[in-house]
């Protein structure tokens, strides 16, 4: 029974209360209704939304801040066993899950549209009738550069911006792998670099980005009114965009804990758990770069 | 068995916190468990409340009480409730409290999320209900929210609408991630997969549905936000979108929802009727794998919510078939509840003849849904009443019926007090006879062409009509009996030993009762 016991877990870690869930809950209170209110107000001079939800976003940012202060002090006096870094792991993973489906809805929207609703528009399957009479001026193609409505745009290529945006986006994930890596053996210096780089890299992929919207507003006249192509397009892109700059925020504070001496061979879960969350953009930016521009 | 199991963790900061503080730092799956369970019986008699609203409308034909617009957003409101405040949260709360104490745990595995993941819905629903006394009023477009209705013709107070749903997703889908993670990471030394208490087992698999299609909700929130607010058009063949693809991405979402929220119901049926039949659940792996069979066609039906949408006649088909397939595996787990009845010792205390009005209205409910998923018959059923009596047979008297039975159940090992039996039963027998006065005559009044969602109707309805809502004022007031008797086992009564139930297995019957704050500090060994 003794010799079995040393390899059950013999205490399992259950934090003491903390204020820091409910003043999330409060944060996202402000935040949802001072986004609600912020957009029902987008064509009156009201700001009391933005009020809400700026009150919000600190109150958010504060109770994040407190909160992983609490669990990396809580880490760093060794309370954590081998099995709650597993819980942690884990809930990254499924967390990642919850954001593949998220991703997955506008990739399924974009194949609807695409594949569907703008051929079924064009006269495919039965609609021929519903073409001739509603719109026979109507051309189905993909891009949808002119709309049943009239609405005319460009289509965004894939040479340029978004290929070097490809090449920055991949060369960071090889960078973080070897940073990743570097903390395997212990090589800190080595990882200081790399993940270095990989802020950079991220940096440059966002800074990237937004000239590109820039481009496509004033140039190409793509906006996100421009109809299902440009709908798909936005949404897949800034919802990325969303996600690169969240990924990137996980990493600025794994850097700033790899200054502070944090992390060890052994544990090092955030590193672990940015890592995988910035391997994951990687891969949607990939799903999108072929599924939006080049195809 | 030794003593050390059920010890205390005596160390300054695991005390037993008090007053307000205990409520809104706590990080107690068994605190956490109750606040849910309270939050939801407290949702329960706000979406009721809508209800009543509804049923007092429809009393009589013609326009009596409320505007139509009025009575829309009741439905709306009170879809939206009852689903998402009262029934998930209710299961959620069951989850929090034996899934740990089911498994051996200590607690859930990320305990601070999972007080997080409670305390945000007070504050989603505040938004949702508060909305409702707003300028331009709240949703009145349905629980569906289908486009155009949210798009093109709601008020302008849709956004909030929107954020509500997105928090409450945030909140679900934390909610998925603790109970998936203290499943497959916190269970006692020896209890292997298929060891798990059925319960445990369906709410493995609600909580992977629900972290796949929460995501799914909060992406066609957010297009429903775009179209409405953004110019966006996904849902606008003006711009090359479709209101189907709407209808498609949302009950995508919708029918594993529907799942979600019956899953944990089979479960705790699952708990309950070997219990009292003093037998072991007939064929667990069957159940368990039964389970897994519906969470994975539930991914592939979702268009029979949308017949009558003029899809291709090939689409039609394939729906209609792997619709009647889920017949199969649900088959198998009521004739598995059966064969556990029979030739058991068997008693009917509260819980069970709760758990066996379940089993046959619940069947009566799926019934209705096979009919409703042949795509022939659907054209004539689509959109009236008898939907609304298959849904609520199975969401009242399959999903409440569950919770209510699994509340009896374990009340008094989370009390120590055995609840009144007397006054049990009367709710029992008041809720079974007047949910059927409630729901059984909808069948009739959708087979003959009532349809769904109107604050009026033909003047053929009325007498059904004045049935239906007296039937469902029954139901409503009954409930006051459930509040009472839960109160009063709270306050005190009868003491209960360990092993409340004798029928009862697991390990949840072998700590005390009431359960003390904390259990299983170091894990006990499962043979």
């Amino acid at each position: 029974m003794s010799v079995e016991n040393k390899k059950l877990p013999q205490s399992y870690y259950v934090p003491a209360q903390s204020p820091w869930p409910i003043v999330g809950a409060i944060a996202l209170f402000f935040i949802a209704v001072g986004s609600g209110l912020t957009i029902m107000q987008l064509n009156n001079s009201n700001v009391s939304g933005v009020f809400l939800l700026v009150i919000g976003l600190a109150i958010l940012f504060v109770m994040l801040f407190s909160w992983f202060k609490d669990v990396i002090t809580e880490s760093n006096n060794g309370l954590y066993s081998t099995q709650m870094d597993v819980s942690f792991k884990q809930a990254m993973l499924w967390f990642i899950f919850s954001e593949v489906m998220f991703f997955l809805v506008f990739f399924g929207a974009l194949f609807y549209t695409r594949n569907l609703s703008v051929p079924w528009l064009g006269g495919a399957s039965n609609n021929v009738m519903t073409q001739q009479i509603l719109w026979p001026d109507f051309q189905s193609f993909w891009p949808l550069l002119k709309t049943p409505a009239g609405d005319t745009t460009q289509a965004m290529g894939w040479q340029g911006l978004p290929l070097i945006n490809t090449l920055i986006l991949i060369t960071s994930s090889v960078t973080l792998h070897i940073a990743e890596n570097a903390m395997k053996v212990n090589n800190r210096r080595k990882l200081q670099t790399f993940i270095g780089l990989t802020v950079v890299l991220g940096g440059c992929f966002l800074t990237l980005q937004v000239q590109e919207y820039i481009h496509a507003y004033t140039e190409l006249g793509l906006t996100l009114q421009s109809g299902v192509y440009g709908n798909t397009f936005y949404l897949l892109t800034g919802f990325h965009g969303l996600h690169v700059t969240l990924g990137l925020i996980l990493l600025v504070i794994v850097y700033a804990r790899i200054l502070r001496g944090h992390f060890n061979d052994q544990q090092h879960f955030a590193l672990q758990a940015g890592s995988w969350y910035w391997h994951f953009v990687d891969v949607v930016w990939l799903c999108l770069f072929f599924l939006v521009y080049v195809f | 068995m030794d003593d050390s199991m059920y010890q205390q963790n005596d160390s300054a900061e695991h005390h037993q916190p008090s007053g307000i503080k205990r409520w809104l730092y706590t990080t107690n799956h068994k605190d956490i468990g109750t606040l849910y369970l309270g939050f939801s019986l407290l949702m329960l008699f706000v979406g009721g409340a809508m209800a009543m609203v509804i049923r007092a409308e429809l009393f009589q034909p013609g326009l009596q009480l409320v505007e139509p617009n009025f009575f829309n957003q009741m439905t709306t409101v009170h879809g939206l409730i009852m689903v998402f405040g009262a029934v998930m949260p209710a299961f959620v709360g069951l989850a929090n409290w034996m899934i740990p104490l089911m498994i051996g745990a200590p607690d859930m595995a990320l305990p601070r999320m999972n007080n997080w993941s409670f305390w945000i819905l007070p504050f989603a629903f505040a938004i949702l209900i508060g909305s409702l006394f707003m300028e331009g009023g709240g949703p009145n477009f349905g629980w569906t929210f289908y486009a155009p209705l949210s798009t093109t013709y709601s008020n302008d107070n849709t956004a909030l609408f929107v954020f509500s749903v997105h928090i409450m997703g945030i909140s679900s889908i934390m909610g998925a991630i603790n109970v998936i993670v203290t499943i497959f990471n916190l269970r006692a030394p020896g209890m292997t997969l298929m060891k798990m208490p059925m319960f445990v087992w369906t709410w493995l698999i609600t909580a992977f549905l629900l972290i796949a299609v929460m995501p799914v909700l909060a992406g066609t929130v957010t297009m429903v936000l775009t179209d409405k607010y953004f110019g966006t058009s996904f849902f606008d063949a003006m711009g090359g979108g479709d209101p189907v693809m709407f209808q498609h991405i949302f009950w995508f979402f919708g029918h594993p929802e529907v799942y979600i929220m019956i899953l944990p119901a089979f479960g705790i049926i699952s708990t309950i009727i070997p219990t009292f039949s003093r037998k072991q659940l007939f064929g667990y792996h069957s159940m368990v794998y039964a389970t897994v069979s519906i969470a994975f066609l539930s991914f592939i039906v979702w268009a029979h919510h949308m017949f009558t949408t003029g899809m291709p006649l090939a689409a039609e088909l394939f729906f209609m078939y792997s619709t009647m397939l889920i017949s199969v595996p649900t088959g198998v787990k009521i004739f598995n509840w059966v064969a556990t009845m029979w030739r058991g010792s068997l008693s009917f205390e509260v819980p069970m003849l709760f758990a066996i009005a379940f089993i046959v209205l619940f069947t009566i409910g799926g019934f209705s849904g096979l009919m409703l998923a042949i795509t022939p018959a659907d054209f004539q059923y689509h959109d009236t009443y008898f939907v609304v009596a298959h849904f609520h047979y199975v969401l009242v008297t399959g999903a409440l019926f569950s919770i209510i039975a699994a509340v009896y159940f374990w009340l008094p090992k989370w009390t120590g007090h055995m609840f009144n039996i007397r006054l049990a039963k009367t709710h029992f027998w008041l809720s079974l006879i007047s949910v059927n006065v409630l729901f059984f005559p909808m069948h009739f009044v959708g087979l003959a062409g009532m349809p769904r969602r109107i604050a009026d109707y033909a003047l053929q309805f009325a007498d059904f009509n004045m049935i239906i809502s007296l039937g469902g004022f029954a139901f409503g007031l009954s409930q006051l009996l459930f509040v009472w008797c839960v109160v009063q086992c709270f306050r005190g009564g009868e003491k209960v030993p360990a092993k409340v139930w004798d029928g009862a297995e697991g390990l949840e019957w072998q700590v005390p009762s009431p359960a003390p704050y904390h259990t299983f500090a170091t894990p006990p060994e499962v043979k």
